[in-house]
Formats: C-alpha cells, structure tokens, sequence
C-alpha cells in the first residue's frame, strides 16, 4: 500500500500489519535483510570460526555492483556513472573545477571582445 | 542424519512452542528443533560440514546466490518464529559441533539473553528509510533566477556566473533542508519508540534507488502503539514533502539484539 510519499513493505511473514497490505506482500529486500543478519543480531563466537568481516556489507555491495552494473550496461544503462548527485563528494568538485573552466573561457572571451573594440 | 554435521543456531528465546519450530525448514534446506538448557531455548538446526564446516562456510559465504538463500532461510526461520514469541536472533553462521556446544553457550550467555529479551519483550523493531524525493536539477540554469542587477544586459558573462552561482547555492540549500528533514524525521519516530539504532545509509547500487539516502534507522517500538509508529511515519511523509519514506516491518529485533561479543578477537 502507498500513502502519499510513503511505501510500507513487510518483513517477509505470514503475518503482517494490517494497514492495507492485503493478501500479497512483496518479500523483504535483500539489502535489508544482509543488513541485519550480517551486520545486526546478537554475536556469539561458535565453534566454527568464520569471519564475517572478510565478507563486510561494503564487499557485499560491491559484489550486488558488479552484479547489477554487468546487466544494466548489457541493455544501455549507466546513468550513475555521470549523475553528480551519486557522485557526492566527487561531483562537488567536478561542479567547482567546471565553474572555473566556465569563468576562465568567459575571462579570456571578455578579454578577447575588449581588445578587439 | 549420518555425514559429519555441525549445529546452526537461528535464535534464542525463552518461551518458544516447539510444535511451531517443527514445521519449518531451515538453512541448506534442514530441519529446525529446539534446545533447551538453563531456562532458555535456542531455535537450532543440522547442517552438513560439507556446506557449512569452516572452510566450505568461508567458500560459500563469497558465493552471493548461497548466501542470499541462506540468508533469507535464516531470516525466515527467526521471523517466522518471532510472530509470536519473544526472539533474540543471532547473527548468520552461528555453528556449534554440537548440542553440548549451544547448551553450554546457552549456560554461558544466560544473563546476556535474558537481559535482550526483556528489552525486546512486547516489542517489534520498524525500520525506516527516508530519500531525497528527487533529484536536484541537473545542468541548464534555474529558470526563476531573476537578473541580479539593471547592468546585468551590458555585462552578460557575469550575470551567466551569477546565474550558476545561485543555482549551485539553491542546490545546496535544498540538500541542508533535506538534512534538517531527516533530523526532525528522526527525532518524532524516536520518541515513540523505546530504543533507537541508526544504521549506516545503504549505497544506492544496494537500494537501486537513485536518489540520495538520508535516513536509515531501526525503532523498537511497543506493540500496541505500532499503529501510531505507522500513522506517524505517514504524517512525517506529509509534512516534508522533500523527502520520501519507507517503513518495512515488522522485524524481529535484529537491531537491538547485540551485545558486544566477549570471546577474544579471532584473527
């Protein structure tokens, strides 16, 4: 059910809170689920060590990535590699450095038009 | 079963109907049972040393298809469980050699788990996700800019900088009002809940969403006011409009389990 701007999934159960969801619910997104049974939940060493660091969230998503990347590139998408605002950090200095290309061809131009006059 | 197996544990509880446990099916497609020790009973199963001994868990564990399966069937077993009785889930690939192993881990932690499941008693976790509604604009100049000065005809170039300069500020002004959104967000879901975990946004090559994550939090919120958690996140929705917000749950309380592990560090 969609209210406005809010989405309500369950968790995956049989039983669910009941404000519309009605008779399908969709399964719970994996993202969300790695996230808490990899990263949440209570940690106790067993007896067979294993550590999941070696598979921490972040190599995880690199490897949903990769994944995801190789078949969307195979039918032409690839819209996150130019889109400043997935970039952060990155795209803010790429807007600085273009701003300053803008104003040095502006400068030159201006320059250009003054001496000519 | 007559190959080498080991014992996963799903969950610990402490007032859990075995018949229920009995009709699940668990990791690497297994039987679920109870064992009980000291009051408590973990939610257990065995599982083959092929698949889930030290060495094969490390190979699998890269492997992203066992992993999402085994994942999932870990959670379905914790979830389905937790509908109606009081869980504390543990993290996947929790092993034992055996059922004197989980008894004595069981025995161990007692005070541990008996303290989560009284925080947790009566409650669920909800999870929440807020995102920019959209994108800011992109490229072009922000049409409703108005000139900044008469001069701005002799003097084109910098009216064009100018121009930029108010869109990139415009920008950046909608992005600290989508931050101030989340904190407000925040702070209303958190006094409706008795704990609060704020996790890390999800990269949005996770989420498959492209906009920016600005909120990614857990509430353990009292059962009987799951109803007003939920009527308070579609009034948040309504009030910023900037922002969009997904609820998921109920969750068994995965988020409010932990207690930092006391064995020494393995590597």
């Amino acid at each position: 059910m969609t209210s406005g701007n809010v989405v309500q999934r369950g968790s995956g159960a049989a039983q669910g809170y009941g404000s519309g969801l009605g008779g399908g619910r969709e399964p719970a997104n994996l993202g969300d689920i790695l996230e808490r049974v990899l990263d949440k939940g209570i940690v106790i060493a067993g007896d067979i060590r294993v550590n999941l660091l070696d598979i921490e969230l972040l190599t995880i998503k690199l490897r949903l990535v990769i994944a995801s990347l190789d078949t969307a590139r195979e039918v032409g998408i690839n819209w996150w590699e130019s889109d400043p605002w997935l970039s952060g950090d990155a795209a803010r200095t790429a807007n600085g450095r273009e701003l300053e290309e803008e104003n040095r061809r502006l400068r030159d131009r201006i320059a250009a038009l003054e001496s000519g006059r | 079963m007559t190959e080498p197996h080991g014992v996963w544990v799903y969950a610990v509880g402490d007032d859990i109907a075995t018949g229920r446990i009995e009709h699940l099916t668990g990791v690497g497609g297994g039987a679920v049972r109870g064992i009980s020790a000291y009051g408590l009973t973990a939610v257990a199963g065995d599982v083959p040393l092929a698949e889930f001994g030290e060495s094969a868990l490390r190979r699998n564990l890269e492997d992203l298809a066992w992993l999402e399966a085994t994942a999932r069937a870990h959670h379905h077993v914790i979830d389905a469980l937790g509908q109606r009785a009081s869980l504390v889930p543990m993290r996947l690939a929790t092993v034992y050699a055996s059922d004197d192993g989980v008894a004595a881990m069981l025995d161990e932690r007692a005070a541990d788990f008996r303290a989560a499941l009284s925080r947790i008693s009566s409650r669920q976790e909800w999870g929440v996700k807020a995102y920019a509604a959209q994108p800011p604009e992109r490229g072009g100049l922000a049409a409703s800019a108005p000139a900044r000065s008469s001069g701005a005809a002799a003097r084109p170039g910098a009216a064009y900088l100018q121009r930029r300069r108010d869109e990139l500020s415009s920008r950046s002004q909608a992005r600290s009002d989508l931050l101030a959104s989340a904190e407000t967000i925040h702070a209303r879901l958190s006094g409706l809940a008795a704990e609060v975990r704020l996790h890390a946004p999800q990269a949005p090559q996770l989420t498959g969403v492209r906009a920016q994550m600005i909120l990614n939090a857990a509430y353990l919120v009292d059962d009987e006011r799951s109803g007003e958690f939920a009527d308070a996140v579609a009034a948040l929705a309504r009030e910023h409009p900037a922002a969009r917000l997904e609820l998921t749950g109920p969750w068994p309380p995965y988020s409010f389990a932990g207690t930092p592990e006391r064995s020494p560090p393995c590597e």
